[in-house]
């Protein structure tokens, strides 16, 4: 099963650039299209297709900084644009509310989260992969199976352990329910490396003497740096992402994360409210944007590794 | 092999402790690696899995564990019309989402398989609405969709396609179109570029015997890069459609499940129901009401994924 889906799937390199040993000459045919076919069938949707994705963002940001009286009035002002941008929404959402504490403890949870579950993973990917204890196998579809169960119909049950563990309320509620997400997947992803490993590298630390253990951290872990840090950024999205349990097992304004925070502070009566909303939403999202722009292929290696079954 | 090296490390059977034991019998080893994410897993997860299926048999509210009371919680669900409502949006939403993000994401997926200047800074593009959270997205949405000072009713006007504004969230068939666009638009890149990966696969080979062939675009398309891709398209599917049945942000932000629970989810029901109206069996039950719709979509899946396996003649994986 794994192997077959492996093999239909391209490396994430290939996947952003297109430069692949199946796609070497694949520039072969192309120049039999004229530019005006290739302007309406590829171009034009193509084009339609990205503004649409593309547009909520726009209008995010420029809400975020057009004045107050730009925003509502429709009429008198081209929506589309603003010649005076404004910076008063961003200064009132970072020194005039919680949001930094927000920021930080959304931060916070994603961190300790995800760095806990990359720990449990790694080892239990290690041991599925190499050790091939009794069984292993089955565990191993088992955490697939964990990885199909969906926070929605885990959340009730699971605010009565966390009542029942004294977590209510606290970021232990997060940081400890989180990585039931986060480690079937990134078990998932790291035994897809491990198993690029080659065993030989092990059998002759194995004959050197080294124990499991050194092999691990010296000789597997090294190699299998851009698995991890896959499932590391991949991880940290889900966390930053995530909303009902954050939105269930927190009840203070200080406690709270930015998703939730956002939609349960900001939404008063306030008419004028759209720019800090703007402004908030733009600001939880910029740290992802970021980090995404530095890690794009690890991001995209983190989502086909996600579905090679 | 392993067992071999391990046994010439070993000083003297005699010698033996419990921690040599410990570290070099293999299932003692796997058992100690194995150990923090099963605990985490069964914890977290498999026990209130567990949990979640008992409260459905129970009267628990908040604060108080409740008392076993049988199927009283699917009796009572089963004359209710609103939970009723909220499984036919739940089967529109995810019918509707699913087969949309599944065509536009192929189509996105072809023509970014194209021969592209700035292919890469495109396709990186396209995954940005994945990136950013979900919640933070869907509050742009909500103001895009305003009923007063709707973007999208403002063009529509100035256009002259409209004459009055768009009441997006306020109207009952409006508000479900709505929630299942925002829907689309977050899960298209997810399908185009795991499709991608796949497309990428197919070599290109196959396409140039298939033009020299005298193959139109679409018997390329269904008897050559369909077939091949049938594999991946099953799962990422499967993914896709088990997401957007259990969705919850998205539907909690723009609407909470009005008007009237008009875009009542069989999640959004349930939150309602357990945490905001305290009834934790009934809405525990509503969740466990979801596992058998999880369980037919998997297992459409992966007796799809079987026939096919089967139809290539493929044995060894």
């Amino acid at each position: 099963m794994t192997e077959m889906l492996a093999s239909k799937l391209a490396e994430p390199k290939q996947v952003l650039t297109g430069v692949s040993p199946a796609a070497d000459h694949s520039e072969g045919m192309s120049y039999l299209e004229r530019l005006p076919r290739r302007l309406i069938t590829l171009y034009l949707p193509l084009f339609i297709i990205l503004a649409v994705l593309l547009f909520p963002f726009y209008w995010m940001a420029l809400t975020a900084i057009k004045p107050d009286e730009q925003l509502l009035d429709l009429e008198r002002f081209n929506p589309f644009w603003t010649w005076n941008p404004t910076f008063k929404h961003i200064y009132k959402l970072l020194f005039e509310t919680d949001y930094p504490r927000w920021l930080w403890n959304t931060m916070l949870v994603a961190i300790c989260a995800t760095v806990l579950s990359i720990i449990a993973s790694v080892l239990a990917a290690y041991a599925i992969v190499r050790l091939r204890y009794k069984g292993a196998q089955w565990v191993g579809g088992a955490i697939f199976l964990a990885y199909l169960v969906p926070p929605s119909i885990l959340f009730i049950p699971l605010a009565s352990v966390v009542f029942q563990y004294g977590l209510f309320d606290t970021p232990f509620a997060l940081i400890l329910t989180y990585p039931t997400i986060l480690i079937p997947f990134s078990t998932w992803l790291l035994m897809g490396y491990f198993k690029t490993i080659p065993f030989e590298l092990e059998e002759c630390a194995l004959i050197d003497g080294a124990s499991r253990w050194q092999i691990l951290t010296k000789i597997v872990l090294p190699l299998a740096i851009p698995g991890l840090i896959s499932s590391f950024i991949f991880c940290f999205t889900l966390c930053w992402n995530e909303f009902i349990y954050a939105l269930t097992f927190l009840s203070s304004t200080q406690n709270k994360t930015v998703p939730v925070a956002i939609v349960n502070e900001f939404v008063d009566g306030d008419i004028y409210r759209w720019g800090s909303l703007m402004a908030g939403a733009l600001v939880g999202s910029l740290p992802l944007v970021i980090l995404y722009a530095f890690f794009v292929e690890h991001y995209v290696s983190a989502m086909t590794g996600a579905v090679k079954e | 092999m392993t067992d071999v090296a391990v046994k010439t490390a070993r000083p003297s059977p005699l010698a033996l402790t419990g921690w040599d034991r410990l570290k070099t019998n293999r299932s003692w080893l796997a058992f100690w690696f194995m150990l923090p994410a099963a605990a985490f897993l069964i914890l977290f997860l498999a026990y209130p899995l567990g949990l979640g299926v008992w409260l459905s048999f129970t009267d628990a509210k908040i604060g108080r564990s409740g008392v076993f009371i049988g199927v009283e919680n699917y009796e009572w669900l089963w004359d209710d019309s609103v939970f009723w409502l909220s499984v036919f949006n739940t089967l529109l939403y995810t019918g509707v989402a699913s087969a949309v993000k599944f065509a536009v994401g192929l189509y996105l997926a072809l023509l970014l398989n194209e021969n592209l200047p700035f292919k890469a800074m495109l396709r990186a593009i396209v995954l940005i609405p994945f990136i950013v959270p979900t919640v933070l997205s869907a509050i742009a949405f909500w103001w895009i969709y305003d009923a007063q000072f709707s973007i999208v009713s403002w063009s529509l006007r100035h256009l002259g396609l409209i004459s009055g504004n768009i009441d997006f969230l306020g109207d009952i068939w409006n508000a479900r179109w709505s929630v299942i666009f925002a829907n689309i638009w977050r899960g298209v890149p997810f399908v185009a570029i795991t499709l991608l990966a796949g497309l990428q696969t197919v070599s290109p080979s196959l396409y140039e015997a298939a033009i020299i062939d005298g193959a139109s675009s679409w018997q390329i398309f269904r008897y050559i890069t369909y077939p091949l891709l049938t594999p991946i398209i099953a799962v990422v599917m499967t993914f896709s459609v088990l997401f957007t049945f259990t969705d919850f942000q998205l539907i909690w932000v723009l609407t909470r499940g009005g008007p009237v629970n008009a875009t009542q989810l069989m999640a959004t029901l349930s939150y309602q129901r357990a945490i905001l109206g305290g009834q934790l069996g009934e809405g525990a039950a509503i969740s466990t009401a979801m596992i058998p719709f999880l369980l037919a979509a998997i297992l459409i899946s992966w007796f799809g994924l079987q026939r096919r396996k089967w139809q290539q003649g493929e044995s060894n994986d």
